[in-house]
């Protein structure tokens, strides 16, 4: 199979303005030098804590920011050198679906016309065949027909987001952003809209990227899983593998951290990190999680953070990270739950 | 296929946004009343052809008499019918207070998108025209403005709609900042939708009630700007009558004390229309108002 996307060295700089005369006076470096690349019809995970730039790339990838340097390659087009014409034709084959389903439904259309006009405007559909089109798209996510005379406020969260899936699918993109798409919602209904996202994309032959910071739900619909902290990717693997077999010290931290409903599991040992995230205005030299690693060492300020295929489909951004490994567990070990 | 059943949605709630609001606003006894006075006013003014006993143009009695059964107000100081005029005043006032607020309104409404939505060098100009509007002193502009352009009907609706569009374009520019960074505007620019999509369906209707409620005190305003201008001979020019000119009379000691008829009418008219259209829009704020609890 091909890669679909191919992000190469992607930069996202926010530059902070001051001054009578704005000038730039720093920068939030959000994503600093990122590169990895999604086979079409799999769905790539992207984890991290809060502020490390995951959706940052969400929003360079669907082209709503530009990027401060590095390719984006869509089906090997470029989409930073594109045209502004150019991008708008092909953008429909990138949608997104966003994390807060309340915020990303305009609440004073009707569910007809959210999912109409977009389908109408790019001649997917006449206005006459439009009707059928959102019956059908609305099947496609579980909804009711009826949903399309309502207004997005007589909807419940879970609802919302089928709608906002619903919204993605009607230009029949090839790849779907999914930005934590589940984090705002009840835990029973972020089960069905996982599996709704699960089946859609086995129906359709859809690509994924799916952004989220809870690890059984990424690991749940991932075939990969990127891991970032502070804008840089620390470890890139099978997402049985970075659970099973984690190398990074990070990737180890993020995985025990999260809680096991086993109650025989209570004791068992913890790497919970101690310290904060650093700024993303000031980033230390080497590596960037020195100063929060149980096995900092002398060396790390030397560490480039570049990803080393250390075992063969496993990247990870540390080089010492062999020395220290876990010896692989059994698949069955590791944090199980959804 | 895929095999999904369908999820059941609760029967449609009957308070839908527009239908809570006019619950709200009906809460509001003094605007209701002010509604009902308003509909009426503008009935009457519409209907004055038919209405008013006289010619207002047409002198058909005495000078400055008292009210009598020929002329339920009296003449004025040419002798012409009070009620007539002030019937056929209260149609050019309002038609004033409604264009200009018509053209302030449009005039801010687009600004303020522009400015709010594309930003940068187009949002500076933008601003700086309007801080510029908005540091003349209001009427001395307005006199400027009438001075140059001579006074007369089609230019005092021009210079009051060009006068007082800054408010709105600034409350506009604030919504439409708040609204560029929601995600069914980031939605759409993700399918591509085109730019006046973007602003005119996406992001207008979601600001008609801040417009609407603001436009209310620009109508209230403008029919006091008119009477104003009027009163100083700068607004509508006699014999056409206006609210305002009818004042002109009352510039004299004797006719303010011994001649009431001549200025209570059109004076207490102006008063209640500013009056009840002000109602009207604090009610409009409070039933818009999505915090609001009652």
């Amino acid at each position: 199979m091909s890669n679909q996307l191919i992000v190469e060295n992607l930069v996202k700089y926010y530059p902070i303005k001051d001054g009578i005369i704005p000038h730039t006076i720093a920068e939030i470096k959000a994503v600093d030098g990122v590169s990895f690349s999604i086979e079409e019809g799999t769905t790539l995970g992207l984890v991290g804590e809060s502020g490390c730039g995951k959706s940052t790339i969400g929003r360079q990838i669907v082209a709503l920011e530009k990027p401060t340097s590095g390719s984006i390659f869509f089906e090997g087009e470029d989409l930073t050198q594109m045209t502004a014409s150019r991008l708008q034709e092909k953008r429909t084959n990138l949608q997104m679906v966003f994390q807060d389903p309340y915020s990303s439904l305009n609440p004073r259309k009707k569910v007809f016309h959210i999912l109409a006009d977009p389908m109408i405007h790019h001649h997917i559909c006449t206005k006459e065949e439009a009707p059928s089109r959102v019956d059908e798209l609305l099947d496609m996510v579980g909804l009711n027909r009826s949903a399309k005379d309502r207004f997005p406020h007589e909807f419940s969260g879970g609802q919302r987001q089928r709608i906002g899936i619903a919204r993605a699918l009607a230009l029949n993109p090839r790849l779907i952003v999914l930005d934590e798409p589940v984090s705002a919602l009840d835990v029973s209904i972020q089960a069905q809209i996982l599996n709704l996202l699960k089946n859609l994309k086995a129906k359709l032959g859809l690509t994924y990227l799916f952004i989220g910071h809870g690890l059984g739900a990424v690991r749940y619909i991932s075939d990969r899983i990127a891991v970032m902290y502070m804008g840089k990717i620390v470890e890139l693997a099978d997402a049985d593998t970075l659970f099973t077999h984690p190398l990074h010290p990070y990737t180890k931290a993020l995985r025990d951290a999260a809680p096991v409903p086993d109650p025989t599991l209570r004791d068992r040992k913890s790497s919970a990190l101690t310290g904060e995230v650093g700024s993303a205005m000031d980033i230390p030299s080497g590596c960037r999680f020195k100063n929060r690693c149980v096995h900092a060492c002398a060396g790390c300020s030397a560490v480039n953070m570049e990803l080393i295929e250390a075992e063969p489909g496993h990247f990870v951004a540390c080089p010492y990270a062999l020395r220290f490994a876990e010896t692989p567990k059994s698949a069955k070990g590791g944090a199980e739950h959804v | 296929m895929l095999k999904l059943k369908p999820v059941n949605i609760p029967s449609s709630p009957a308070d839908t946004y527009n239908r809570q609001i006019l619950r709200r606003f009906l809460k509001h006894r003094l605007a209701v009343v002010s509604l009902i006075f308003l509909g009426l006013i503008v009935l009457l003014a519409i209907l004055a052809p038919v209405i008013a006993p006289y010619d207002p143009n047409r002198i058909t009695g005495g000078f400055s008499q008292a009210p009598s059964y020929e002329h339920w107000l009296g003449t004025d100081q040419s002798g012409r019918d009070v009620l007539s005029r002030l019937l056929y005043g209260t149609r050019i006032s309002l038609l004033v207070g409604f264009m200009a607020t018509l053209i302030s309104t449009v005039i801010g409404v687009i600004l303020g998108l522009l400015s709010g939505y594309f930003g940068g060098w187009l949002d500076m100009v933008i601003m700086r025209i309007t801080d510029m509007v908005m540091s003349f002193p209001y009427i001395l502009l307005v006199l400027v403005a009438a001075a140059i352009f001579e006074p007369g009907l089609v230019n005092i609706i021009l210079i009051l709609g060009f006068v007082d569009w800054p408010g709105v374009a600034r409350l506009v520019r604030g919504n439409v900042l708040a609204l560029r960074e929601t995600n069914f505007v980031k939605s759409a620019e993700v399918a591509g939708m085109p730019k006046g999509y973007i602003l005119f369906s996406e992001i207008l209707p979601n600001t008609v009630a801040p417009i609407l409620v603001y436009a209310t005190s620009v109508f209230a305003l403008s029919i006091l700007d008119e009477a104003a201008l009027s009163y100083l001979g700068m607004g509508v020019t006699l014999p056409t009558a206006s609210l305002g000119n009818m004042l002109n009379g009352a510039e004299s000691i004797t006719i303010l004390t011994s001649k009431p008829w001549l200025w209570i009418p059109a004076g207490s008219l102006i008063i209640l229309l500013a009056l009840s259209i002000n109602f009207i829009g604090d009610a409009l704020r409070d039933a818009a108002d999505p915090t609001s609890t009652k």
